[in-house]
């Protein structure tokens, strides 16, 4: 049994709607893999079944053995496999800090402490510490989050999901919503991510595809089309027929 | 066997009240997604002007009600146009509170005005009695509001499936951006369905006085049955809304007439039970 | 590195000085005590409902749920203290022991089906709770003594030295006690990281699932811990008047309560003691200068606030200190 998450004949239907076929995926410690597709695909679905906000049809998720399918979100949190959301999900009206202290309290099992002030753990400040220095968030620490720009914001919830100490991490479009000024803030904090971490993309941007990952999956119409290098991927007619649109001669 | 008649009669009878005050209820709440305390002052104003008219300036009836409702859809537009459209940005919180210092301010009007008695609408005689159906002997009054309520559903039925007007509330019910962007103007289909339901509320509250008697506290004291009806049927569903009245008509009637002593507990008892259940209410979408 | 003080700015220190807040609370208690020696029923009334609002804060304030009921917490309090010092022992403190738990009971019980639900249905089913608490209490005449009231409450002296006395002199500093504890614990639980979780949870609770928090027992916690203090509020109540009615449990004081919160502000802690004190006192005059309008004076001070004062009177302040923070 290898280390890592592995995904195998994940079905997902609504009904009549397949919106998840077969789907066979293998994350392992270092991997650095992106999931593209055209819109509708079924990728943030794919996301959210591995995350456990959706329960599959069928088929495995297992994670270093053990199986995920049973487990709801907050504890395959627990176990290690995080998500970012494609649309910003901050605690808005709180403070850079405070949005990165309660995720390292609660992954530490210290939120049922009654008695201390939440801020009064050293050990937990200097981590908020690291992670600001890591994400250059350090001047904008003591700030609400609603005044922080777009970009920080989505680079905050990086690290936020990072403070998770994840073994997993599912990025759903991390580039979304930023200026294409501020992109290469994404791209440079994804590249500086630990190395044993296991990474999925979900990205729309083919030049941050191609920047991080070292594997791409294609997937259309809630199948697996193709997986590949990011060469691999580039010269494959398919994909781009998909992107490109085929000529009909 | 009679006894259930006595029961189906009534309950179903003040299930049509209910429905009545409440689908204008209901419908804001879908559609404006305005939690408002306060609809029930609009029973509270039809029946107060029927009684005042009915007692001070010695109308019949009929047309102390009509004159009642007219006057309480007038009143209700500039309260739409002044408070409501403000208070429809605002959270859910601030509305109930928003809604909570309206209906006090219906009620120390009526107070005011009228003193904080009860505010009878005596029937007109052709009311007043039973009928003999053969068999039983039913009142008058139970059964026209059996029919009214009926003829109610079935005109906001027609008014939904059949006109434009209703295509253009279910759609603004169902996306209200979309709609919007549609170029249908919420702004005054918003308007017309919070004063139609303030319209059908004063109904509901003059043809409902025998059942739920009418005084300066009738909003607070009656809130809690609308809101349910609206919270049991779902919020925005007119058919939800129907059932849900009829529903909790039955259930209120049968609870006094077979377990007098624990009437209400047995009631909220099985209303908490279907809410937890079912969160959204019967035929709720959110 | 330098720590931002953030958890403490939003409930901590005055002027910069800690437990300065406090400080100018006891002294106009005392001042209070001093200055109107004839009122001091209603004056503890406050104290009381003090209390009350200030779990309510806790509960909708910081954790974000929307509660109509919250005398059904208070009323049970209310009626185990008194049921406490009829049948058990007239000592006041563990009187406040009985409310205590009662109120949290009431409140795990009933957390444990309105945690699952959200927006209407949790207010109609706090509506609900606290209605069905209410008609137990009417039905159960032999035990609550139904809608005359439980009557028969003898209490014993506080700590065994501090008699009660007609005048109300030893249970306004009995409730002015009480009042400050509440207070202190309350600053700690709202710092502290199950405090921090509580404003998560009102802030965004998709982002809390996703950080592995157990949202619906986290709630039940909270609801569970505000209980316990509406339940103290109540003990008060029924220990003070020596009498427990229906109207412990009645919708009013539920929207009563939330009327003052908001009034005085959300998520400070200290929104609800001005809030309270301001509602109360107005009320008082108004009912006394002209008791059949007071309605209007109470619906335009609520609309007033919601439309001018949305994060109510305490707001003025804090925007007032943030505007002259800058100004430095």
């Amino acid at each position: 049994m290898t280390p890592g998450l592995h995904v195998r004949n994940l079905n997902k239907n609504f009904g009549g709607i397949v919106v998840a076929k077969n789907i066979c995926l293998d994350l392992r410690p270092g991997d650095r893999k992106a999931l593209i597709g055209p819109n509708g695909a079924g990728k943030t679905t794919f996301a959210n079944l591995l995350t456990g906000v959706l329960t599959p049809s069928s088929g495995d998720i297992t994670l270093d053995g053990v199986d995920l399918r049973r487990l709801p979100e907050p504890k395959r949190v627990k176990v290690g496999v995080a998500k970012t959301f494609q649309i910003t999900t901050l605690f808005r009206r709180m403070t850079v800090r405070e949005n990165l202290r309660l995720p390292i309290l609660e992954r530490e099992g210290m939120t049922v402490g009654l008695l201390r002030p939440a801020d009064s753990y050293p050990r937990v400040e200097d981590e908020i510490d690291h992670l600001l220095g890591e994400f250059n968030l350090e001047r904008h620490a003591g700030r609400i989050v609603e005044e922080l720009a777009y970009g920080q914001q989505r680079l905050l919830e990086l690290a936020l999901t990072l403070a998770l100490n994840p073994r997993i991490l599912v990025l759903d479009e991390p580039a979304a919503g930023v200026p294409a000024s501020d992109s290469h803030l994404i791209s440079e904090a994804i590249a500086r991510l630990p190395q044993d971490l296991a990474v999925l993309i979900i990205e729309h941007d083919m030049k941050l595809v191609f920047e991080v990952a070292r594997s791409i999956i294609v997937l259309v119409n809630g199948e697996i089309l193709t997986e590949g290098t990011p060469a691999e991927i580039a010269a494959d007619q398919r994909v781009r027929d998909l992107y490109l649109g085929a000529r009909h001669d | 066997m009679s006894l259930l008649l006595n029961i189906a009669v009534d309950g179903i009878a003040y299930g049509m009240i209910l429905f009545m005050i409440a689908i204008g209820l209901s419908v804001t709440m879908g559609l404006m997604r305005v939690i408002n305390l306060a609809h029930g002052g609009f029973a509270l104003i039809g029946g107060a002007l029927t009684h005042w008219m009915m007692a001070k300036a010695n109308l019949p009836f009929l047309a102390a009600a009509g004159l009642a409702i007219a006057a309480t859809v007038a009143i209700a537009v500039p309260l739409e146009r002044g408070l409501y459209r403000r208070i429809y940005c605002f959270g859910e919180l601030q509305q109930v509170l928003a809604t909570i210092g309206i209906t006090f301010i219906m009620i120390a009007a009526v107070n005011l005005l009228l003193g904080s008695t009860l505010l009878a609408i005596p029937l007109p005689d052709g009311l007043a009695t039973s009928i003999d159906l053969g068999f039983r002997t039913l009142p008058v009054h139970r059964l026209l509001v059996i029919v009214v309520g009926c003829a109610v559903v079935a005109g906001l039925y027609l008014l939904l499936e059949r006109t434009r007007f209703g295509i253009r509330l279910r759609a603004a019910v169902d996306n209200r951006g979309a709609a919007a962007a549609l170029g249908i103007n919420t702004g005054r289909l918003f308007a017309v369905t919070f004063c139609l339901g303030a319209g059908l509320a004063a109904l509901g509250g003059i043809l409902g006085a025998e059942l739920l008697p009418i005084d300066a506290y009738y909003p607070l004291r009656y809130m809690v049955l609308f809101l349910l009806v609206v919270a049991v049927g779902g919020m925005g569903s007119i058919a939800g809304s129907f059932f849900a009245a009829i529903g909790l008509g039955l259930l209120e009637t049968a609870s006094r007439y077979l377990v007098p002593d624990y009437g209400t507990i047995f009631f909220f008892a099985c209303v908490m039970a279907l809410l937890a259940v079912r969160p959204s209410g019967l035929m709720g979408r959110l | 590195m330098a720590k931002v003080v953030t958890g403490t700015r939003r409930n901590g220190s005055l002027f910069g000085v800690p437990l300065m807040g406090e400080a100018v609370l006891l002294a106009v208690a005392a001042a209070a005590f001093f200055l109107f020696p004839y009122d001091l029923g209603f004056l503890t009334r406050i104290l009381i409902m003090m209390i009350f609002v200030l779990s309510l804060d806790l509960v909708l304030g910081y954790a974000g749920i929307a509660t109509l009921g919250h005398a059904a917490l208070y009323g049970s309090g209310a009626y185990a203290a008194g049921l406490f010092a009829v049948h058990v022992s007239g000592d006041p403190l563990l009187g406040l022991g009985a409310g205590a738990a009662a109120g949290a009971a009431m409140a795990f019980v009933s957390g444990l089906v309105l945690m699952r639900a959200h927006g209407l249905t949790v207010l109609m089913l706090s509506i609900a709770v606290a209605q069905i608490c209410q008609e137990i209490a009417n039905k159960a005449r032999p035990v609550t003594g139904g809608a005359d009231g439980l009557r028969g409450i003898r209490m014993e002296p506080v700590l065994g030295l501090f008699e009660f006395d007609f005048v109300g002199q030893t249970g306004y500093w009995y409730a002015l006690a009480v009042l400050s504890l509440v207070v202190l614990v309350l600053k700690r639980v709202t710092a502290s990281p199950f405090g921090l979780s509580a404003r998560g949870i009102k802030e965004s609770r998709q982002r809390m699932t996703a950080i592995g928090t157990p949202v619906y027992w986290r709630l039940v916690a909270v609801y569970t811990l505000g209980g316990a203090i509406a339940g103290i509020a109540g003990a008060l109540a029924a220990q003070v008047t020596v009498l427990v009615s229906l109207e412990v449990y009645s919708f009013s004081l539920s929207a009563e309560a939330l009327i003052m919160l908001i009034l005085g502000g959300t998520g400070r802690l200290y929104g609800a003691i001005i809030g309270t004190a301001i509602f109360m006192i107005v009320h008082h005059v108004a009912a006394a200068v002209d008791p059949f309008n007071w309605l209007f004076i109470i619906g335009g001070m609520v609309l007033a606030v919601v439309f001018f004062l949305p994060s109510g009177l305490t707001g003025i302040g804090e925007l007032a200190g943030r505007l002259a923070g800058r100004a430095k």
